[in-house]
């Protein structure tokens, strides 16, 4: 019964002269080598060289701070219901006084963890995001030996205050971002109108 | 008895029923899943005497005034104020008309309320959230500031935030009609008016915690639970225990095995089954405090069902009983 049209018979049949010393088909295998020897790379040099990644790759989240310093983030829990991996955790905290330079609300995450080798980096998080605090960046996670060192918590995620530490996420904002950042109704993100009652 | 018709679906009530209360029966006699012709309520509680009136989201479009009269009524009429009449016709969610009117309704109740759900601990069980959702517009035209209050503290059981209320007077009448001492009430007049305490006094009667439950929004919320978790992330389980002044029958919402807080168990109205007192509420925040009977049903449009599973063994019995029966088929 014939299983597949691409099946062969075997024959057992003698190699002629030229197969049988050899020499020929290793100097063709040779020069196929060789001929690489001068062709294009494909390969690069990793550490050294990188290839070039789009403005909206979707790589290491980062939490953002406000024009004037403050976390962003409420702990209002839309990014952990959204995370279809289920790799977000967050503890919220209310705000005390003399630390309104700290946190833009009433109410912020003093515990915001996200499991590194649970999120599969589809974005849903920044998109639930709706006061702007959580982005994907262009950095890649970096790699490590344990798990438990993907498990990062705010040092790792939070941006830095000092404006060379700041994460630039202004590429990831399309056209009809920035239209909408016109919007009246947008008013409630700005710093101008913060409104803390 | 009067012959009611809503949306085309008859029912017989007995005189003096309000038409909100008639779509309530008509949906509760044909066990609709969806509830959709019963009109949506913020101010009006069925536990509550004299409650309804003020928010006006329950309006509908009386079609025929009754069999003697047939005419129609000239405006939209608030359903859960207006008593039924004998072959009277009424348009809900089948009039485009209502619909509208409703959608305006809702753009006033949000006009002063702030965009704060984010940090807002009703977010997910809020009445005003769904209704918006459900009803509203997508934005806002409003130019001017929103209104502001002082912050009031009003006890040590619960926070009132009052740029939040929308001026409803459930929690009034709560404080007139289960607590015996009245120390709540409402201050000053139109837009500037405010729930208050009377002079600041404490609410320390044993159940003045009820007024959490009754609160469509989140202007009254419990401080015990404040900003511990969002509701949809906590576990809520049908409970009770023995107490000597309320039923003890209540919801308690668990995040492993700490009880993150205790309400009382809302009917598919949103509205509390039974009272509880405040201890019941406040502070018994064990799980050992509570015999625990199962899951709580939680409605699948809720965000609150979202990874709650019930039933597992009775889903596990049915799919055994489908696949047996597909077996003796064979």
């Amino acid at each position: 019964m014939q299983l597949t049209s691409r099946s062969k018979v075997v024959s057992n049949k003698t190699m002629t002269f030229k197969e049988r010393i050899y020499l020929p088909a290793i100097f063709s295998g040779m020069m196929i080598t060789l001929s690489h020897l001068f062709k294009k790379k494909v390969t690069i040099q990793y550490p050294e060289q990188t290839r070039p990644v789009s403005q909206i790759y979707r790589g290491q989240h980062t939490l953002k701070r406000d024009e004037i310093g403050a976390e962003r983030c409420t702990a209002c829990g839309l990014c952990a219901i959204a995370c279809p991996a289920e790799a977000i955790i967050m503890v919220a905290a209310e705000r005390k006084k003399g630390e309104e330079h700290l946190y833009r609300e009433e109410k912020y995450a003093a515990v915001y963890e996200i499991n590194m080798l649970r999120c599969i980096f589809c974005g849903d998080c920044e998109e639930a995001c709706p006061k702007e605090a959580i982005f994907l960046t262009d950095r890649k996670v970096d790699s490590d030996y344990q798990r438990k060192s993907f498990i990062y918590g705010k040092d790792i995620l939070v941006e830095g205050i000092e404006p060379d530490k700041r994460v630039d996420v202004s590429k990831r904002e399309t056209a009809a971002v920035a239209e909408f950042k016109t919007h009246k109704e947008y008013d409630h993100n700005k710093v101008l109108k913060r409104n803390n009652k | 008895m009067a012959k009611v018709t809503i949306d085309g679906h008859s029912i017989e009530v007995p005189d003096g029923t309000t038409i909100l209360q008639a779509a309530r029966m008509i949906v509760d006699a044909n066990n609709y899943e969806g509830a959709n012709i019963a009109p949506p309520t913020m101010c009006y509680y069925s536990k509550l005497k004299t409650s309804g009136g003020y928010c006006r989201t329950c309006i509908v479009k009386v079609t025929k005034g009754s069999e003697k009269d047939p005419r129609p009524m000239p405006k939209p009429v608030a359903s859960c104020r207006t008593t039924v009449m004998d072959g009277m016709e009424v348009v809900n969610i089948t009039s485009p008309e209502v619909l509208e009117s409703r959608k305006a309704v809702v753009e006033f109740l949000l006009i002063n309320h702030p965009l704060d759900c984010p940090i807002c601990d009703q977010a997910g069980e809020c009445h005003l959230q769904d209704l918006g959702y459900e009803h509203g517009l997508a934005k806002t035209r409003y130019d001017f500031e929103r209104r502001t209050f002082e912050k009031i503290d009003i006890g040590p059981y619960v926070k009132l935030h009052m740029t939040r209320c929308i001026m409803c007077f459930r929690c009034i009448k709560v404080a007139d009609q289960i607590t015996d001492n009245r120390f709540q009430g409402m201050l000053f007049r139109g837009d500037a008016s405010e729930i208050s305490t009377y002079i600041e006094k404490a609410i320390d009667n044993d159940f003045s915690g009820n007024v959490i439950d009754v609160c469509p929004v989140g202007a009254l919320t419990d401080k015990t639970f404040r900003f511990k978790s969002r509701v949809w992330f906590a576990k809520p389980m049908d409970a009770h225990r023995y107490c000597k002044k309320c039923s003890g029958k209540v919801a308690i919402w668990l995040k492993a095995d700490e009880v993150l807080r205790v309400t009382s168990r809302k009917d598919k109205w949103g509205e509390a089954e039974e009272w509880i007192c405040n201890e019941c509420r406040f502070e018994k925040k064990k799980t050992s405090d509570w015999i625990i009977e199962g899951p709580r049903h939680i409605d699948r449009h809720s965000v609150i069902s979202a990874n709650h599973y019930e039933n597992l063994t009775k889903l596990k019995l049915d799919i055994g009983k489908q696949q047996k029966q597909l077996a003796d088929k064979k």
